[in-house]
């Protein structure tokens, strides 16, 4: 574990770009290929599976460092992260630094403790605690409970590779994708070779947009550029390959039978055809709120009766592949001429349709059409230079999204929670209410989006003004107003206030207004 | 007797109603006898200051003309109905325990404390008590510090990679307290110990004292680039990514304390290395500091006091929370006490 906890805290101390990817290069040259696959998988989210219930791992650590359940929970409520409450409470070790096994190792340790019954898993989970050191003990428990993250992209960590591999960068990007585990390939065949077989289901990297924040007149000539609805789907690429289809998304996880009807593409596409668009719920010629396929999130298996509620289709916007030609080095006007080729004349069964151009002479004109997106149900337009080629991840320049300004409303603050990780002691979580008459409603939670300085201003006045704890949660007088950004409102009948919201985050701190002046629970009702 | 009480927790801070007198009162008071010179225990505006021999040049230095008397640790004063004598708390240089003897009835005030010794200030000397008031900035088992020296050889050895690479390590600190301890505590790096002038001021003022710290070195306009390239610059933390510090070419920046054993506080505050040194008790030292008063009667103020209190009691301790006005060295500010404590000086 020495060498990986070295990395760990190497790309933990580092806020530099250039730093962490030297040390990844370095860890990647040295270590051995079972950790290098390993701190691949990791890095890319993989985990092994977990053996140990973190109420196990809460009642073992208190029991060890001598402290009360309670104590060990508030303490938890303040670091905000279990793995490392766990590492900062426990007492040293009998032999801290003794340790000799490799990443691997305490891996296969890890999966090994599901398969133990309770008293031999505690004292496997004891014994691994008194060999490790605090970061050792960290990266371990991280093992178990998931979510080990180093602030390492995985375009990053792809770079650092390629340098440690002489396999080029896009594609070792490329090799990384798709449903592989530590399990089913080894580092060999993952990395370093060419296997035609597991290539067949792998998408490719997404390109990703940026928001647009300097206006539109910065991009420069109108006809350089290509304009589209921006919907509210799931973003996703569906390949059609060897007699089969995928469906991934863009967080690079298979999707394919979550969306049965997509495999009546097989019929009426060609072999070696990839797909880049939005899923969307579609009827009568139009999306459907993202509500509808909200309900087809999460199910691994579709109903027949949610298959008709709300039947999907690809909107697709892009062609990365055709005739089983990677289509990506060239300008998007082709791709797209293609595109149009293909998804010609399809009858309206086929839940395939092509994005429509959004037409416009100048921005100004475009900038009128974006005002009408949210009565299309649209969140506003994309952005896509012409010329340009398709290129994986997060790149300035070639994609713009250009989002309608959200919803907003003025609410109340009253309760405040300490946030996690990096604000782990700042009051940054929030319940936000509305007037209903002269009373308070909750109506939503919002975390994000006021500065370091203002989180710190906000904490110091919850601390003097906590009427009463609930745990971690602090109740305070309803004195405070935020205005409230969000994307989408809908009626919930879980909720108190009977709304629930979509991307609800704080625009900023009206200290100009009191708390008197907030909307109200009416109002709130009226944008439904 | 067990329930005299010997002080009383008022508007204006903490009050001996037998002696008349504040012990580091927010409001201005006729008599304040000062634990130490941070801000948030020092204020302007008092009648009358009483405070260690020790503590009172930066008492002066901070908040100019007062009328200000010294004593020495361990020398009894009758004030009024109360005798009071202030005992070595270890915190910073000149910091004191106040303890406060009433008809037999013994209260003991901790001030800010840590129990380590640091080998610059005087050390912690537990005082026995009935009641001892104690503060629990670091209260929670998740706060435990290492050894001084190994949090030194830390330090020494980013100095040097740094000096290797040609980058200035810029190192946050408390200039009171913290900056001292740590300049004390490196020995001898690559390179000279450069200051910020708040840093200096203060320094300045304990080495006159005949405080044993090294030799340093204002940072000015005119310091020499190649000078710079392999020093540790000892600045407020508040500076950290100021005007001032941009000035100072390539650093790698890093802050000292106790709140960098949380690794969300070490992200949240962006410097390149967090290094773990407080100049007050971790939780074993603020259980032992308990334990060796022999009190029976905790009152806990500062930091995590509700959950410090119902360990307490959990523990057998009659125990009590006292509110605070300000949070001085608490996690939200704790760039801003020191920087306060040291540019409000004359
Ligand atoms: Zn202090
Ligand atoms: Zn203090």
């Amino acid at each position: 574990m020495k060498r990986f906890a070295a990395l760990y805290t190497a790309l933990d101390q580092s806020t530099k770009t250039t730093t962490k990817v030297a040390a990844l290069e370095a860890y990647f040259r040295e270590a051995p290929d079972a950790d290098r696959l390993w701190t691949i998988a990791l890095l890319s989210g993989r985990r092994p599976r977990r053996g140990v219930t973190t109420t196990q791992l809460r009642d073992w650590a208190a029991e060890l460092a001598g402290l009360p359940q309670w104590l060990f929970e508030d303490s938890y409520a303040v670091v905000g992260d279990l793995a490392e409450t766990i590492a900062l409470v426990l007492p040293e070790g009998e032999a801290p630094g003794g340790d000799t096994r490799s990443l691997s190792d305490w891996i296969a340790e890890v999966k090994r403790l599901g398969t133990l019954d309770e008293p031999a898993r505690k004292a496997a989970v004891l014994g691994a605690w008194g060999t490790l050191d605090r970061t050792g003990r960290f990266v371990f428990n991280k093992l178990i409970t998931g979510g080990l993250r180093v602030g390492v992209s995985q375009t990053l960590m792809t770079r650092a590779l390629a340098r440690a591999t002489g396999v080029p960068e896009p594609e070792l990007a490329h090799r990384l994708m798709g449903d592989w585990t530590p399990e089913t390939v080894s580092f060999e065949s993952l990395v370093l070779t060419r296997d035609p077989e597991a290539d067949l289901s792998k998408p490719y990297p997404f390109c990703l947009a940026y928001q647009v924040e300097d206006g539109v007149q910065a991009l420069g000539s109108p006809a350089d550029w290509l304009a589209e609805w921006k919907w509210d789907g799931i973003r996703g690429q569906v390949i059609l390959r060897g007699g089969q289809h995928f469906v991934w998304s863009r967080g690079e996880e298979l999707m394919t039978d979550r969306f049965p009807e997509l495999a009546r593409l097989r019929d009426f596409v060609p072999e070696g055809t990839v797909f880049d668009g939005e899923i969307l719920g579609w009827r009568d010629g139009a999306p459907l709120p993202f509500a509808a396929l909200q309900t087809r999130i999460g199910r691994k298996t579709v109903p027949k009766k949610l298959l008709a509620e709300a039947p999907v289709i690809l909107l697709a916007y892009d062609l990365l592949e055709a005739g089983g030609e990677d289509l990506r080095a060239a300008p998007l006007a082709e791709r797209r001429a293609r595109l149009a080729t293909l998804t010609e004349g399809l009858p309206d069964e086929v839940p395939l349709r092509l994005s429509p151009e959004v037409g416009f002479d100048d921005w100004a004109a475009l900038a009128a059409l974006r005002a009408t997106s949210r009565a299309r149900g649209a969140e506003g337009l994309m952005l896509k230079r012409r010329a340009a080629p398709y290129v994986g991840g997060r790149r300035k320049g070639d994609w713009w999204k250009w989002k309608v300004d959200p919803l907003s409303v003025d609410a109340v603050m009253i309760y405040a929670q300490a946030g996690h990780g990096r604000r782990a002691n700042l009051f940054t979580d929030y319940t936000f209410a509305v007037w209903d008459g002269d009373a308070l409603v909750p109506f939503t939670k919002a975390y994000s989006g006021l500065t370091d300085a203002e989180f710190r201003e906000i904490t110091a006045w919850v601390r003097k003004n906590t009427l009463q704890r609930f745990g971690p949660v602090r109740q305070v007088p309803g004195e405070l107003v935020f205005e409230i950004g969000f994307e989408g409102i809908q009626p919930s009948p879980r909720h108190k206030s009977g709304i629930a919201l979509r991307f609800p985050r704080m625009l900023r701190w009206r200290r100009d207004k009191p708390a008197a002046e907030a909307d109200t629970l009416e109002s709130l009702r009226a944008l439904l | 007797m067990g329930d005299m009480a010997v002080l009383s927790f008022t508007e204006a801070g903490i009050w001996c109603e037998a002696g008349d007198f504040h012990i580091d009162p927010w409001r201005p008071v006729p008599r304040a006898l000062i634990t130490h010179g941070h801000a948030d225990h020092a204020r302007p505006g008092h009648g009358a200051y009483l405070a260690t021999h020790a503590a009172l040049p930066v008492l002066r230095h901070r908040l100019g003309d007062i009328r200000a008397e010294g004593i020495a640790y361990g020398e009894a004063r009758q004030i009024g109905g109360a005798t009071v004598s202030f005992h070595p708390a270890g915190h910073v240089p000149g910091s004191a325990q106040i303890r406060v003897e009433v008809g037999g009835e013994v209260w003991v005030v901790s001030g800010d404390y840590k129990t380590e010794p640091d080998g610059l200030c005087e050390p912690f000397d537990p005082v026995r008590c009935h009641a001892f008031i104690s503060e629990c900035t670091f209260g929670l088992p998740v706060f435990r510090w290492a050894p001084q020296a190994e949090v030194a050889a830390e330090i020494r050895a980013w100095w040097q990679a740094n000096a290797a690479a040609g980058r200035v390590s810029l190192l946050g600190a408390y200039a009171l307290g913290k900056a001292q301890r740590l300049m004390a505590a490196v020995g001898d790096g690559p390179g000279p110990i450069l200051t910020h002038g708040a840093v200096e001021a203060v320094t300045d003022v304990l080495r006159g004292q005949g405080y044993a710290l090294p030799a340093t070195e204002l940072v000015t306009p005119g310091t020499d680039k190649a000078r710079l390239a392999g020093a540790l610059v000892i600045a407020p933390p508040a500076a950290l990514g100021s005007a001032w510090a941009r000035r100072l070419g390539t650093v790698s920046t890093g802050f000292a304390s106790g709140w960098m054993r949380m690794r969300g506080v070490r992200r949240r505050r962006g410097a390149d290395r967090g290094f773990v040194m407080s100049d007050h008790a971790d939780w074993d030292g603020l259980n032992a500091a308990i334990a060796a008063t022999g009190a029976e009667r905790v009152f806990v103020t500062h930091g995590y006091t509700s959950v410090f209190r119902r360990w307490l009691e959990s523990r057998g301790y009659d125990a009590q929370v006292v509110a605070t006005e300000f949070e001085g060295e608490s996690v939200e500010t704790p760039a801003r006490e020191p920087a306060a404590a040291t540019e409000a000086g004359p």
